[in-house]
């Protein structure tokens, strides 16, 4: 099996695992979006959507694996890269022409990726710990509502949530058609679509994720 | 010295199918034992290089770029010439043969040239396997252009960038013998002398260009694919680093030199903004063809051209050769252009004519210009920043190739036993002119279709046992090389090598330049002389030899221009007739055209050097046996 | 003279690999219609007449075609004009009284050779490895054998139109080749005459390249925009394709 480690390892390799785990999730994130926006029908529709999950606990486990494994393999291949990237050009540009030439998204996806990272750290500690290793049973849906509404009513917080899903949708941004030109599916006739609907879809996860702390720090969630 | 041609006996279109009937081989395991020294890396060099990578000498290639890719073949634009007869036009071997033959009017070699005919179907076939883009027809053949100074269309083209597209297939193959290790690649390396020993080619020593060290590399047999001499006029369509010091070393070595005044002059350049100009932009011929070539009427007009009427513009060439108009040979074209501004008419009064597409904007729409020039009309804008679609281009006569070169046999080989010349750096197949897109077809005929056989007749007879590099002669040309370069650096005087090539270029320019008399070529020679003891005297090298010297390179380049420029004033004092790229004005029909002498000058002219100044000239006959000379007309 | 600029040319000076560089001020007062490599020629004969060693750069064409000059202007590859090389630029671009700061390409895989020259053998090294298609001279089908479309021909040549300048690499903000190396496999994928060696050809070049210690792609597409003949990133996603399909479909292990 050394020809796929190989491969894998190779520039273009690394590549298609950015791709492939940034698919992955941009999917997860789709789905994630559409259980979040339950929040918006009151705690009755958000209780029914966490009865859901609960139903199919064993399957949700293997997904949260599945999806942990993705996200570090998307991360330390991520860093990786970059720092193999930066010993490319031991001695840098005194004058930088990456403005004239790239975009902002493209250029900056270690940073963006850097602070969703510390945003993903500090959603597991509050939300994902604080639900699955907290109080009994029957009154979860209950308290996972209100988790929710007490933490997005602490500004800093709130704030910090809407910057970090402004950032991942700089991150999206890019990495969306990004993917697309990985796999080589770059045409002339569909690639402008296909960066167009990159840009909207990241519109929707960053407009769709930042509106719920400011739904619920400015409405209560009542 | 012997000038024999070695020309096969029988029929002029049996005489290649009998030599390489003839020919002595070497069988397959003996190919690795001998060592060959190609020289340069352009069409013919990297051609050649691969070419006997492939049948497995061991190949040692040289070239003083960092690539094999940047040579000046890369900026050739046209095409390339075949005699297909994709178009069912009527062409053949022998028309092409016949065009080339008259085109360079009548001063080329009928065999060399019915061989190159011969092959370059060949070449085409092997480029295109190479995965050459040529321009397509839309049933998925391949697609040809016509060219001046003839009647089919049997020029292959990729877009404007056909020269760049054929050395990049050779420089493919190349590199496939580099990684399968036949042939060693010395880059940044510059040939400064020939080692002869016992009366044949031994070896070459080099200049490492990046450490200044001097090298000695040895060989069964040496190739020079080292290009034209363009150059020495200091501005010309040449790379800035194309040179004359490989072919010219191996000259003061024994090689005779050949035709060295028939020099190229193409009429469509952009003119010098000043004196800062460091070489002329060639623009494609291919614009004479929707463009009308004018000066004003009147001397010194300083008007800006569109403010200039109709009545008071002269179409010179619509005028003087109605028949070809604006499509006029290259000579003709440009030294018309010379005649006008000469005489004071240029554009604005100064050494340009305008070069107006006005009437075929006025006529096709500028959409069609755009489609058919585009390029052109945007990289004129970029060099000059004026829109050729509102103002008329101005254009510049400037030199753009060599006919003329090392002299060589029916077998390429040079009066040096041992020592090969292709391509530009030879003067076998152009005669006193060159035809568009028969340049790169050469080169590539030479490497691909012509050494690899004639080389193995050479070799057959040859030792495989190389001559050592410790041997004396080795040596003393290796000291010989250092003091020269030690001289070089030590003169130390005020003028920098730029500032002695610029004159040197202007000299020849004025005296040897596009129309020449016996009064200014004598003048040209005493300058050339003048000048040249000037240099010696007063040139500045700074820098060191044992580091990176750009200053030193060109200062070697420089000296041995000097030396050169004088050959090509006398040679062309020497020829006392007009013929091709050659104009002497003595030699004149009463409408001004070029006369021929082919009762006196029907000849190669050979020069052996003896000293720098003292030459001997030999002559080779030109024998037609299947062509009759004529006087060429576009009138 | 009048009509000149005046301008300040802030100029890389490294003495070779294992030193450390800087820049030199250069006041210089040119005709707009020079060109910049012109300009630099002027200053060099003037250092000459001084006695003082020139500047070292690279140029032989100058008519943007042999991809020999290579300097990176203000920060970017060939200067702020789009699609020609450094030798096509002229000093009517720039403004009087502006500064300018020249550097040589920067790159772990081409190192500095001396002031603005850089060795950029490596990218000769990627084309050893597969870039060609291994027919001898000779033996070979006639050219019309082999219709091949207009339009497929006429993408090939978009990709071999690549000047080997490596404005792709110095521009790239990981030091990538990947735009070089796409157009050679796609020139050669896209023709039939390449087929019999794709899925090789695509392995080796690629390998050879990231040993040489280029970085990766990350798909900003500076370099796209900072080529001098325009090479398409379309080229790169073909070159992706090639790669997947070839580690995927070949039973070679070699690679």
């Amino acid at each position: 099996m050394s020809w796929l480690y190989n491969s894998l390892n190779s520039s273009i390799g690394k590549k298609i695992i950015m791709a492939v785990t940034g698919v992955c999730l941009v999917l997860f994130l789709i789905i994630h979006l559409i259980g979040n926006l339950t929040l918006y029908g009151g705690f009755n529709a958000f209780n029914g959507y966490v009865r859901t999950l609960e139903l199919v606990k064993p399957v949700i486990r293997v997904v949260e694996v599945v999806l942990g494994l993705i996200f570090i393999f998307h991360i330390f291949n991520g860093v990786r890269l970059w720092i193999e990237n930066k010993n490319a050009r031991p001695e840098n540009y005194t004058v930088k022409g990456i403005r004239k030439n790239t975009t902002l998204f493209s250029r900056t996806m270690i940073q963006t990726g850097s602070i969703v990272f510390i945003f993903l750290v500090l959603h597991l500690s509050t939300f994902w710990v604080a639900f699955n290793f907290s109080g009994e049973p029957e009154h979860k849906p209950y308290q996972y509502y209100s988790i929710i509404m007490d933490w997005f009513k602490n500004p800093f917080y709130a704030g910090f949530y809407v910057i970090a899903v402004i950032l991942l949708g700089f991150h999206l941004n890019h990495g969306f058609q990004s993917a697309f030109q990985t796999f080589g599916w770059n045409h002339k006739k569909y690639f402008p679509f296909i960066q167009k609907l990159g840009t909207v879809y990241a519109l929707i996860m960053a407009i769709g994720f930042a509106s719920i702390p400011i739904y619920f720090y400015f409405n209560g969630g009542n | 010295m012997k000038l024999d041609a070695k020309i096969p006996e029988g029929n002029l279109s049996e005489k290649w199918t009998n030599y390489k009937s003839n020919m002595k081989l070497i069988n397959p395991t003996n190919k690795r034992k001998y060592s060959i020294i190609v020289v340069g890396t352009g069409l013919a060099g990297a051609s050649a290089a691969a070419t006997l990578g492939e049948l497995g000498y061991n190949v040692k290639a040289f070239t003083y770029h960092d690539s094999a890719r940047r040579a000046h073949s890369i900026a050739a634009q046209g095409g390339i010439n075949a005699a297909k007869n994709y178009q069912n036009d009527g062409d053949s071997v022998y028309r092409l043969f016949y065009d080339t033959i008259k085109g360079g009017d009548f001063r080329a070699r009928e065999s060399n040239v019915y061989r190159l005919a011969e092959v370059s179907n060949n070449i085409i076939d092997q480029c295109v396997a190479q995965g050459v883009p040529f321009a397509r027809d839309y049933g998925g053949v391949l697609d040809n252009r016509s060219f001046g100074g003839a009647q089919v269309s049997r020029t292959f083209y990729a877009r404007g960038q056909t020269g760049q597209q054929l050395l990049l297939g050779a420089v493919s193959a190349l590199n496939r013998q580099i990684a399968k290790k036949t042939v060693t690649l010395y880059n940044q390396r510059e040939m400064l002398d020939l080692v002869v020993v016992d009366g044949k080619a031994a070896g070459i020593i080099v200049r490492n260009l990046l450490t200044g060290e001097i090298e000695r590399h040895n060989a069964n047999a040496v190739i020079l694919a080292t290009g034209g001499y363009a150059n020495v006029f200091f501005l010309s369509t040449n790379a800035m680093n194309c040179n004359a010091t490989a072919i010219w070393r191996a000259h003061k070595k024994g090689a005779a030199f050949a035709n060295p005044c028939y020099t190229q002059i193409h009429p469509t350049c952009l003119p010098k903004h000043g004196e800062g100009q460091s070489k002329l932009t060639l623009m494609s011929e291919s614009l004479r063809n929707d463009g009308r070539i004018w000066v004003s009427k009147s001397k010194k007009d300083l008007r800006e051209p569109w403010n200039i009427p109709e009545d008071e513009r002269d179409y010179y060439l619509e005028r003087k050769y109605p028949s070809y108009g604006n499509l006029a040979p290259r000579d003709i074209s440009s030294r018309s252009a010379k005649e006008a501004y000469d005489d004071g008419r240029g554009a604005k009064g100064g050494e340009a004519v305008y070069l107006d597409f006005r009437d075929s904007i006025n006529r096709l729409g500028a959409k069609v210009i755009e489609e058919r020039y585009g390029n052109l009309m945007d990289m004129y804008q970029t060099i000059t920043g004026e829109n050729p679609y509102k103002s008329p281009m101005k254009i510049y006569p400037a030199p753009h190739y060599a006919m003329g070169g090392l002299w060589v046999d029916y077998e390429l080989m040079s009066t040096i036993p041992g020592m090969f010349v292709l391509g530009e750096a030879n003067f076998s197949d152009h005669g006193a002119n060159r035809l568009g897109a028969s340049a790169l077809m050469q080169g590539l005929a030479d490497g691909y279709f012509v050494i690899p056989y004639t080389l193995s007749n050479y070799l057959a007879s040859e030792k495989p046992a190389l001559v050592d590099t410790n041997d004396k002669q080795f040596a003393e040309e290796e000291s010989k090389t250092r003091e020269y370069i030690d001289k070089l650096l030590s003169v130390n005087g005020k003028q920098t090598v730029d500032e002695f090539h610029k004159k040197l270029g202007r000299i020849l320019w004025d005296y040897v330049g596009m129309a020449r008399n016996e009064a200014g070529l004598k003048k040209g020679i005493s300058l050339i002389r003048e000048m040249r003891e000037e240099f010696w005297k007063d040139v500045k090298v700074v820098g060191k030899n044992e580091d990176i010297n750009q200053t030193l390179e060109r200062a070697g380049r420089v000296a041995d221009y000097f030396e050169f420029a004088e050959l090509l004033a006398l040679d062309a004092l020497n020829r006392n007739e007009s013929c091709g790229s050659h104009f002497r004005e003595e030699y004149q029909t009463e409408e001004g055209e070029a006369k021929r002498d082919d009762e006196h000058y029907a000849h190669v002219a050979a020069w052996e050097f003896h000293d720098v100044g003292k030459w001997t000239r030999h002559q080779e006959e030109l024998n037609y046996e299947y062509v009759k000379l004529a006087t060429r007309s576009y009138k | 003279m009048s009509g000149n600029i005046n301008v300040l040319l802030k100029i890389w000076h490294q003495k070779n690999a294992n030193t450390k560089g800087g820049f030199v001020d250069y006041k210089v007062n040119v005709s707009p219609d020079s060109s910049f490599l012109e300009m630099l020629d002027e200053i060099n004969n003037d250092l000459e007449r001084k006695g003082e060693d020139p500047i070292v750069f690279e140029s032989d064409c100058r008519e943007g075609i042999c991809g020999t000059c290579g300097l990176v202007i203000n920060g970017e590859p060939h200067g702020p004009l789009r699609k020609i090389a450094t030798c096509q630029l002229h000093m009517r671009n720039f403004k009087d009284g502006e500064t300018i700061w020249v550097e040589p390409f920067r790159a772990k895989a081409f190192p500095v050779i001396k002031d603005l020259m850089v060795d950029r053998t490596a990218l000769d090294k990627i084309l050893q490895a597969g870039g060609y298609v291994s027919v001898n001279t000779g033996g070979v089908p006639d050219a019309n054998a082999i219709p091949i479309s207009k339009d497929l021909s006429s993408e090939a040549f978009d990709a071999a139109a690549c000047i080997g300048c490596g404005a792709c690499v110095a521009s790239c903000k990981n030091a990538s080749a990947m735009l070089f190396v796409s157009a050679k496999v796609s020139q050669l994928a896209l023709l039939p005459q390449g087929h019999p060696e794709r899925s090789k050809r695509v392995q080796a070049m690629v390998m050879v390249m990231d040993e040489l210690g280029f970085g990766s792609c990350t798909n900003t597409y500076a370099c796209e925009a900072e080529c001098p003949k325009g090479i398409s990133i379309t080229n790169i996603a073909r070159l992706n394709r090639e790669f997947f399909n070839a580690k995927f479909k070949s039973s070679v292990l070699e690679y």
